[in-house]
């Protein structure tokens, strides 16, 4: 039997209380690689930082494997987390945790970040690192069958797929693994994958090893069918144009994120694809607003990548805090 | 062979000291055809062990079919959790809370013991409102991350109110019963067996789908 004991949900006296009426040098949104490691730096610098999170831990939690962060060869995204958690926690951040953002204002003091429970917190500077979230495919019969057999999360739901047929929709790193992880339990695995492997070559090759799962690539899904439950998906060879049915009982959608930038929409530039524009400094288009990470338009999003974009998020703010007292 | 290690074992009485008052663990098991129910006594004692505060009761559901109806136990195994006063407040658990239900177990017990902070106002407003019983089900995999979270919230509403009752349901154990709601992702959460949702949602998604049942 496995325990996964995770500490910040226990004593809550010993866990540096966040003190909603203090203003905060640096305020932190975010609590992944990237707004924990912001909160690091700031600390280290002496300023007055506060984090404000929604998942402890961000997406890195529901990895099964982390392999490529410098210094550990192999980590489950949980113990990662606990690592990057611990290592916050020994310098006294406050954390508030389970906690929305609902808009960043800028004033003249600085900014009032006002929760969806209506309280403002006031800061001199502040860091978005609110990351991304799983993006859909956007087909027919994705949202009907949420729950019903379409998942996004291998880690959680793989184990009620015991025995059965599941397909996996995508061809990066997350969709190779939770393909390999799924292989264990289910009796078939499907990898449907609209282009070519974005994944690294070593876990291809892994995948490549495991006899009860198939890869199917340039194959688009249009569809995802069933009555109660998902029975199965269309798909579109898109050498052939020849449509097909795959039966399955589950569909598992890794095929990238999509920036948690909603809140800000207005109040700070975005691109295209409504990530936050950053410079090299993540510095945004408003002075004393930064953002590090996923939710911003840096390239390849890697736990290593925002951990370092986060750090310096900071540096440039302890910067202009420094220059605005 | 000890299940919780040392380490573990260290951190766990660290919590437990923030319990104000004693609680009882009632666990329900049968003995045939319960194949957690051994493991699940065994964490259990392991637990006990870590606190003056905490009793262990193990009781047999074959034959103490009244104490089960007054928990609503309908499955085994099934961990009650009881005050100072062996009331039962509304928190329970079936099926083995190991993996990460340790995250919604252990605060779980101090809450019982009185530990617990209040909600906000606006939460409590709603929640003192409700005149009819309400059950919410919280479905979860050992494996799952951010089911524990949501196991945490229902038990915390069920403190909240004497009209609620939650229950984590481990859904590989009772595969039955989450074949009869379609669970296929986790955390799902069922309320009076008719309203239901997925996923770790804010208090307030909560709240709503409950006040569907008034």
């Amino acid at each position: 039997m496995e325990l996964n004991l995770n500490m910040d949900l226990g004593s809550k006296s010993k866990k540096t209380p966040f003190d909603k009426n203090l203003k905060f040098d640096l305020l932190v949104i975010g609590s992944g690689p990237a707004g924990l490691n912001a909160a690091l730096y700031g600390k280290r610098k002496g300023l007055k930082v506060g984090v404000i999170g929604k998942k402890s831990g961000g997406q890195v939690i529901d990895t099964t494997s982390v392999e490529n962060y410098l210094g550990f060869e192999f980590k489950t995204g949980e113990d990662l987390v606990k690592e990057f958690k611990n290592h916050v926690a020994s310098l006294n951040v406050p954390i508030l945790g389970d906690a929305e953002v609902e808009g960043v204002l800028k004033t003249k003091e600085g900014f009032d970040v006002k929760l969806t429970s209506g309280e403002i917190i006031k800061s001199i500077a502040v860091i978005i690192a609110t990351g991304s979230k799983p993006r859909q495919l956007g087909v027919k019969g994705e949202s009907e069958f949420l729950g019903k057999g379409v998942a996004y999360c291998a880690i959680c739901d793989g184990p009620l797929f015991e025995g059965l047929d599941v397909i996996v929709a995508g061809g990066g790193n997350s969709a190779v693994e939770a393909a390999i992880d799924l292989a264990k339990i289910a009796n078939t695995v499907t990898l449907v994958h609209r282009s070519q492997f974005r994944a690294d070559q070593i876990v291809i090759d892994k995948l490549n090893t495991l006899e009860n799962v198939k890869v199917m690539l340039q194959t688009e899904i249009l569809e995802v069918k069933g009555q109660a439950l998902m029975s199965g998906i269309v798909v579109k060879d898109k050498e052939t144009g020849n449509e097909s049915e795959l039966i399955a009982n589950g569909l598992f959608v890794e095929i990238g994120y999509l920036p948690n930038s909603t809140f800000l929409k207005g109040s700070v530039e975005f691109n295209s694809r409504d990530e936050i524009k950053v410079n090299a400094a993540c510095e945004t288009s408003v002075e004393g607003l930064f953002a590090a990470g996923d939710v911003t338009d840096i390239p390849y999003k890697q736990i290593i990548i925002s951990a370092g974009e986060g750090a310096k998020a900071a540096l440039t703010a302890n910067d202009y805090i420094n220059r605005m007292k | 062979m000890s299940l919780l290690n040392e380490q573990i074992q260290g951190q766990l009485k660290e919590i437990f000291a923030d319990m104000k008052k004693e609680i009882t663990l009632a666990v329900f098991t049968k003995k045939e055809g319960c194949e957690t129910c051994a493991d699940t006594i065994a964490f259990m004692q392991e637990i006990e062990a870590l606190s003056d505060k905490i009793h262990l009761e193990e009781i047999d559901f074959d034959t103490n079919a009244e104490r089960a109806a007054a928990y609503n136990v309908q499955m085994v195994p099934s961990i009650v959790m009881l005050n100072d006063q062996k009331e039962y407040l509304g928190v329970k658990f079936n099926g083995i809370p190991a993996g990460h239900e340790i995250n919604s177990f252990i605060p779980a017990i101090v809450e019982v013991s009185g530990a617990g902070e209040s909600l906000p106002e606006n939460f409590m407003e709603k929640i003192n409102a409700l005149e009819k019983p309400v059950n919410i089900k919280v479905f979860v995999t050992l494996s799952c991350p951010h089911c524990a979270g949501a196991v945490q919230k229902a038990h915390k509403l069920a403190l909240e109110s004497p009209m609620i009752d939650a229950e984590m349901v481990e859904a590989q154990t009772f595969f039955e019963l989450s074949d009869k709601f379609n669970v296929s992702s986790v955390p799902k959460i069922v309320i009076n067996d008719q309203y239901e949702f997925v996923g770790n949602q804010p208090l307030e998604v909560f709240l709503e789908e409950i006040a569907k049942t008034q």
